[in-house]
């Protein structure tokens, strides 16, 4: 495991390294490509700051008013019966319509127990490995006229499925 | 659907806190978190602008077109019966990289495009079909997806590459084979470094906050394996259903 975390630190000085010394080999000029890509960041990020401000806020809600704490325990007992922490469903179950509501429920997780506890480990890979179904089938189907999606959703959710019990299993690993 | 979601957040947790009196809590929870959500962007404007422009510097430069490149044998083994000329080819190539590398915003078009593409491919295949059937005097009923088991003429988009049979194209308004196993791949989650992850880390004080790349890409490579599979056996159901 300790391998895994020093590569894991490695990877992303690595592939600065990498891209920037493409674009220089390739002649480009980089600093003036990195100041167009770093502000499509910037208003990006400022972009969702009404989303991040509106979810947390109802995370806020949910949380303070004991509401989250009733809905996660009501189902606690059977869910860690199967080794499976009952904070981590919401989340698993949410990101499947939107990523940003996931990443509020997350954020409290971190808030609560910190990200390094096995379960902000958890919960930061999982929201790392899955996707938007449902938003991400609306939006590609429908921009084909497509109403009947075959075997789509099954595969979706099965993979998710696959990547949520991986991210349990790996969170346990690491901490 | 979020506006169900947030809602039901809203609704539900101030309905919860006036039974249980703790509006007040509820109120301050609502105003601490709006603030909070303003320090995190601060945090993320600055780690996001940073890997934007990284990221950006290697689009310029034609990473994302030279990574596509060497996509060719997945692809293949992938969708064996899209031709190997076909513009779809490229888009799905495209998409895949742009979103292993995180680059959202140049993964979208690339993918709608190659829906639009596998579209096309299959209005090609279905126009084939009815010259086909009408030229053998067998009707080629629309059936979901699978393979007659007539000999095509050589050099059609309805004969499949990999099998050398006819493939029988899904009627219009259903997805293709194509499509479900490009979505699946898709939605299976392919980014290899989740920098907005990282950035929320940081944000809550972690003392590792890249920690979790190499695990993130292990339970990747899990969804994406099982999605592969998936695939590729609901591929093989659907050829012995109509074979």
């Amino acid at each position: 495991m300790k391998l895994i975390l020093y590569l894991s630190e490695c990877v992303i000085p690595l592939t600065i390294f990498y891209i920037v010394g493409f674009g220089a080999l390739m002649r480009r000029p980089v600093y003036d490509d990195f100041v167009d890509g770093a502000k499509e960041g910037a208003q990006t990020v400022i972009g969702i700051m009404p989303t991040l401000v509106g979810l947390m806020a109802g995370v806020g809600v949910m949380r303070e008013s004991g509401l989250l704490a009733c809905l996660s325990e009501g189902a606690a007992g059977w869910l860690e019966g199967l080794g499976i922490p009952s904070r981590i469903v919401p989340v698993a179950l949410v990101k499947l319509f939107s990523s940003s509501a996931a990443t509020g429920l997350a954020l409290d997780i971190f808030k609560e127990y910190g990200p390094d506890s096995e379960l902000g480990l958890t919960v930061s890979i999982l929201l790392s490995c899955t996707e938007t179904v449902f938003y991400t089938m609306s939006v590609y189907f429908m921009s084909v006229k497509v109403k009947k999606t075959g075997y789509t959703l099954a595969g979706a959710l099965l993979a998710s499925g696959a990547g949520a019990a991986a991210s349990i299993l790996l969170g346990r690993l690491m901490s | 659907m979020l506006n169900y979601l947030w809602s039901f957040m809203i609704l539900a947790g101030v309905g919860w806190a006036a039974l249980h009196g703790t509006l007040p809590e509820t109120a301050r929870g609502a105003l601490e978190a709006a603030g909070e959500a303003v320090s995190l962007c601060v945090t993320m404007l600055g780690i996001m602008s940073l890997w934007m422009g990284i990221l950006k510097i290697g689009e310029r430069a034609g990473l994302i077109d030279r990574l596509a490149g060497r996509m060719a044998p997945v692809l293949r083994f992938l969708f064996p019966d899209i031709p190997a000329y076909h513009p779809a080819n490229r888009s799905i190539a495209f998409n895949m990289i742009a979103n292993m590398l995180g680059l959202g915003w140049a993964a979208t078009p690339a993918g709608l495009k190659a829906m639009k593409e596998l579209e096309e491919l299959e209005e090609e295949r279905r126009q084939e079909a009815e010259g086909f059937s009408a030229s053998c005097g067998a009707a080629v009923h629309p059936a979901p997806r699978g393979i007659v088991s007539h000999p095509a003429p050589r050099g059609t988009v309805l004969r499949s590459a990999s099998r050398g049979t006819i493939l029988r194209p899904a009627p219009r308004g259903t997805a293709s084979r194509e499509m479900c196993t490009f979505l699946v791949i898709n939605i299976s989650s392919l980014q290899l470094i989740p920098m907005n992850m990282i950035a929320y880390r940081t944000q809550y004080g972690s003392g590792a906050p890249a920690a979790i790349v190499g695990p993130a890409i292990a339970a990747t490579a899990v969804s994406t394996a099982v999605a592969v599979l998936f695939c590729k056996w609901m591929d093989g159901v659907g050829r012995r259903r109509a074979g």
